[in-house]
């Protein structure tokens, strides 16, 4: 590759994001809609760094009561205890199962984390318009976007507690509100990672910078 | 808005022009600049994804029929299914989580599947309708949010849980999800999105064709 890119953008055409079809936009400002699955065209995602930033701090603001609240309770004839993500974990961890314990503490504490700093990386390096390791930024994109939805896990945890635990008095497991603000915390990243559009990353990169990278 | 020959793309993430070169069988074509993978060629993909389809709905279905697991003490005894978790939830006052897990271990892997079947038997005489090409759409966004396998580590999480309580039972809904997970894993690996939409009446009716964008686009790299 020598000189700038060829990219869809700089010579005229559009891609369609459902189908993938090539085409020639029908305006600049107006792409029209796919020939062929009649999707609406875009040169990019609507807004993306707006959205995705909207949504990365949401999903953090909804991070502080997942975690604070606890996810569910446990009764018994005798006892009534309360677990939130993190004491689940260490729960899990003092019983013994220290692997298991591990894949949720990456799947419910990690992940999400790293996915919020992650996107915010990416969106604050596509604002200040960075031409930089754009091969490694993109897989990072891939990789958030791919992990992502594991951190439901426990969610599902919860459910299958719920319904199964249900000896009342003798054993009982009920949900918490934690769990909601949990899954929305696990929701909202997803979508996060979907608005936000990879292409961004590359079009800052021009003439010769894109050798380098390439 | 004039179609280009759909061998020429730009890569979804970068938006780089190449040329999807005639790939060997087993072989995927990559973004030369990205690593994206473009297109890949599966010989035999549709028949092979319609068994794996089928196979799936039914797996699918007996995931959803057959108790997860059970859990006795003192003499009491109780089991759950999937839907038993859910109304759980949403009896006790997690609604919308309740509805939530419902989307992704249920309803989603449903629609996956069934839209998937539908595209694989219409696309079978060529030109497939245009609401094919819907069904292509809505297949990515339902399989985006199936989470079957993230329901299984759930399940077997929560077992080791409640195993510290009391005596849990695995039921045949685990098995037949784990053999979901496995279906559902293959028959997205040997699906074609490229040959469905190829196969699918253009909305415009104008077809393939056409010159490509002005000369020189970089091919994409080939290999596995």
């Amino acid at each position: 590759m020598t000189g700038a890119a060829r990219t869809g953008m700089r010579e005229g055409f559009v891609s369609c994001e459902a189908c993938g079809l090539l085409s020639r936009p029908v305006g600049a400002e107006e792409p029209g809609d796919c020939p062929r699955c009649g999707e609406e065209l875009e040169f990019r995602r609507r807004d993306a760094i707006q959205r995705t930033w909207a949504l990365v701090i949401t999903a953090a603001i909804c991070y502080l009561p997942a975690n604070i609240l606890p996810v569910m309770r446990t009764t018994t004839l005798t006892s009534e205890q309360t677990d939130t993500i993190i004491s689940g974990v260490v729960r899990l961890h003092a019983s013994g199962s220290w692997h298991l314990a591990l894949i949720l503490l990456i799947a419910s504490v990690m992940i999400p984390l790293a996915k919020l700093a992650a996107l915010a990386y990416l969106l604050i390096s596509v604002q200040r318009g960075s031409v930089r390791n754009n091969r490694e930024r993109t897989r990072l994109y891939r990789v958030m976007e791919g992990i992502g939805h594991w951190s439901m896990v426990d969610v599902f945890v919860a459910t299958f507690a719920v319904g199964l635990v249900r000896l009342r008095p003798l054993l009982s497991v009920a949900p918490e509100p934690g769990v909601l603000f949990f899954s929305a915390v696990v929701i909202l990243t997803i979508i996060a990672a979907q608005s936000f559009d990879p292409r961004l990353i590359w079009d800052s990169s021009r003439g010769k910078q894109v050798t380098n990278d390439g | 808005m004039a179609p280009l020959s759909t061998d020429v793309v730009a890569c979804p993430d970068c938006d780089l022009l190449q040329r999807i070169p005639e790939l060997p069988p087993g072989e995927a074509a990559c973004c030369p600049r990205c690593g994206r993978k473009l297109a890949t060629c599966k010989p035999g993909s549709l028949e092979r994804t319609t068994a794996l389809a089928v196979a799936a709905a039914i797996a699918f279905l007996i995931t959803n029929m057959e108790p997860l697991m059970g859990l006795s003490l003192s003499g009491r005894e109780a089991s759950t299914t999937i839907a038993g978790g859910v109304w759980q939830m949403w009896a006790q006052g997690e609604r919308i989580t309740a509805l939530f897990v419902a989307l992704f271990a249920v309803i989603a892997p449903a629609l996956q599947i069934g839209f998937l079947l539908a595209i694989l038997l219409s696309v079978r005489r060529p030109p497939a309708p245009r609401w094919v090409g819907r069904l292509l759409r809505w297949v990515v966004i339902a399989g985006s949010w199936s989470m079957v396998e993230v329901m299984l580590l759930g399940i077997l999480v929560s077992l080791v849980k409640i195993a510290a309580i009391a005596k849990v039972v695995p039921g045949v809904g685990i098995f037949a999800a784990g053999g979901l997970l496995l279906l559902l894993a293959a028959m997205s690996a040997s699906f074609d999105p490229r040959d469905a939409w190829s196969r699918i009446r253009w909305v415009k009716g104008e077809g393939p064709g056409r010159a490509l964008p002005s000369s020189g686009s970089d091919a994409a790299e080939s290999g596995r």
